[in-house]
């Protein structure tokens, strides 16, 4: 079937599913003013939709044999090799590196956030700030996890 | 013509800037498929980037390899050609299939009839 087959079998293609990938940034490879037909557009969405629900059971297979229910990175990654779209695997951790670091700035600066707020409730309980800083260590930590598995917000 | 998820001003807004694909949506297809419980959120977003460059690797592949160079164009006969002729790109031959003339189709047909028929 398919190069380096891994998945089983077609990915479920619901008709929602084909077309929920609106054709962006095909232009940015493309040498300036080229015109790409609707059709062209509406084909590429839809392989771009074929495209992660192949990379997802690729990667499900590899979480899967590591007895993990949750898909994690480096699945991904394995995924992109076993597609054979190994030239995707540097930019790709680049691009990873920028992303954790924004995540990290976002943690920093909600928890910043939560603890200036808790400064303006709890002026009259200063005295128990101390013991909590404690506290805020550990549930950063077990956030982390959980925070893996969130709905990313958009 | 990037569509860029709707972002709060902070540091992070940065990061998601390098993708144009909108998350949400991957992660909604990635849901649909089955035996998927969870999925880690750098995996959400390495999956995301990956879509965005494969998108680009087609439509250039389509591009250099089809016949649109000369008009300047990508069809979508560039497209079910590269998917056909390129190993990387043959899993996508089902949703990208080569167009026929219906007459062209009727006749297959009729020779195929024709031959079960010899049986």
């Amino acid at each position: 079937m398919w190069p380096g087959q891994c998945s089983s079998g077609l990915p479920y293609l619901s008709t929602e599913c084909r077309v929920t990938l609106h054709n962006v940034g095909v232009e940015d490879e493309l040498p300036d003013g080229v015109n790409v037909s609707k059709e062209a557009r509406r084909a590429i969405s839809q392989a771009a939709s074929v495209f992660v629900l192949y990379a997802t059971s690729c990667a499900n297979n590899f979480a899967l044999k590591a007895k993990r229910k949750t898909l994690n990175a480096g699945d991904v990654m394995a995924a992109m090799e076993e597609m054979e779209f190994e030239r995707f695997l540097e930019p790709l951790r680049a691009a990873l590196e920028v992303y954790k670091k924004g995540q990290k700035g976002k943690k920093e600066v909600s928890e910043q956030k939560r603890k200036e707020k808790k400064r303006a409730d709890g002026e009259h309980e200063k005295n128990k700030e101390d013991e909590e800083g404690e506290d805020e260590e550990e549930q950063r930590m077990e956030e982390e996890p959980e925070e893996g598995e969130e709905e990313v917000e958009n | 013509m990037s569509k860029n998820s709707p972002e709060k001003a902070d540091p992070s807004s940065e990061a998601k800037k390098t993708i144009s694909l909108p998350i949400s949506r991957v992660r909604l297809i990635m849901k649909s498929s089955p035996d998927v419980s969870s999925i880690n959120q750098d995996a959400l977003f390495l999956t995301t980037k990956a879509t965005e460059l494969f998108v680009q690797h087609l439509a250039l592949s389509s591009f250099n390899n089809g016949c649109g160079k000369e008009t300047n164009s990508l069809s979508y006969s560039d497209l079910a050609k590269t998917a056909e002729e390129s190993e990387t790109f043959h899993f996508l031959t089902d949703i990208l299939p080569k167009k026929i003339l219906a007459r062209d189709y009727l006749k297959s047909l009729e020779q195929m009839q024709e031959e079960d028929a010899d049986f």
